[in-house]
């Protein structure tokens, strides 16, 4: 085990404590604490943007590259697929084979 | 399983997705931390980006403690409190079924998704080039059909949007994990305006309350560039 894998074991320590104490803090504050809902629906949306904003940079980017335009044209194929309800594994087969196609057709 | 191929595809060994997988089991945090790490940012800001996007589970135990349990049960019950099995639970009439869907979908999800992700892994090693079969669109891929269903409404969308471009602008000069934390800025909007609160799928809009949102939104949409300079 070299000095990067011992750091990488601890970060994934502590998500999994904290991920813990989120998920353990709500049950035990229930009876305790009110939280308003607009505050509810405030983390909801945190969410929600978090995971938007590593769509797009995953989608688009490779480091501080752009990525070129297979990934970005098969997530997008992925994406209207999801938006029509498709389901799921079609909706991820189809963005992968679309980016996998392109590349075989020589386009990166 | 895909989550898996795509970690090994990204160049780490077998044990860090299954390890995440089990420890932390909560997907869409684990997809992140991997992809931060392997875009050459710090572990830190990989574990921050994480817990960020873990902290929604603190007001989903708010939502459902009484299926959680007490005492032990409560330990084991908030380890498998994730957005499947909120959504088992909140989608029974009374509280008996409701809280057997919490604990069969929570434990079919405690085993399953740690040996999807060792298969997954696994496969992953056997391909090799992963870049070839478009693993690497799997990832926004899989993220986009889980989120999407919560976008739907215009209020949710715009704002996700907008977070996902200030994290666009931002990629190229900041350290990975960074932008992704700034498109936290799309919230502002929210905030500043009291009332101006996330508006729920399905909720009925009074038309008064209608015309006062569009000209909130339009609003926002002016001052949007603003906060993408920044």
């Amino acid at each position: 085990m070299n000095g990067s894998t011992v750091v990488l074991v601890i970060a994934v320590l502590v998500l999994a404590a904290g991920t813990f104490a989120f998920r353990f803090a709500g049950p035990l504050l229930r009876d305790r604490v009110s939280v308003p809902e607009r505050t509810e629906q405030l983390m909801t949306m945190s969410a929600l943007v978090l995971l938007a904003a590593v769509i797009a940079t995953t989608a688009l980017y490779e480091g501080h590259e752009l990525a070129g335009y297979a990934r970005p044209a098969g997530v997008a194929v992925g994406g209207v697929l999801a938006w029509r309800r498709l389901p799921f594994i079609v909706v991820v087969l189809a963005a992968a084979a679309t980016t996998a196609l392109l590349r075989l057709l020589g386009v990166r | 399983m895909s989550y898996g191929a795509i970690s090994v595809g990204m160049g780490f060994g077998v044990w860090l997705p299954v390890l995440l997988a089990v420890l932390v089991l909560a997907g869409a945090s684990e997809i992140l931390f991997i992809g931060i790490v392997a875009a050459g940012g710090s572990p830190v800001a990989a574990t921050v980006a994480g817990l960020l996007v873990n902290a929604r589970h603190l007001p989903f135990g708010l939502a459902v403690s009484e299926v959680v349990g007490r005492g032990w049960r409560r330990v084991l019950g908030s380890h498998v409190l994730n957005d499947e099995s909120l959504v088992f639970a909140l989608g029974q009439r009374d509280a008996e079924r409701s809280r057997a869907a919490f604990w069969a979908c929570g434990l079919g999800i405690l085993i399953c998704w740690p040996l999807g992700a060792l298969a997954g892994a696994l496969l992953g090693t056997v391909i090799g080039d992963t870049d070839s079969f478009g693993l690497d669109a799997m990832f926004p891929a899989v993220l986009l059909a889980l989120v999407l269903p919560q976008l739907r409404d215009a209020r949710s969308g715009g704002t996700a949007l907008a977070g996902a471009a200030i994290a666009l602008v931002a990629t190229p000069f900041l350290p990975a994990g960074l932008p992704v934390l700034l498109a936290l800025l799309a919230l502002i909007g929210l905030v500043r305006r009291p009332g101006a609160g996330v508006r729920k799928a399905g909720v009925r809009e009074e038309p008064e309350e209608r015309e006062e949102r569009e000209e909130r939104e339009e609003r926002e949409e002016r001052e949007e560039p603003k906060e993408e300079a920044r």
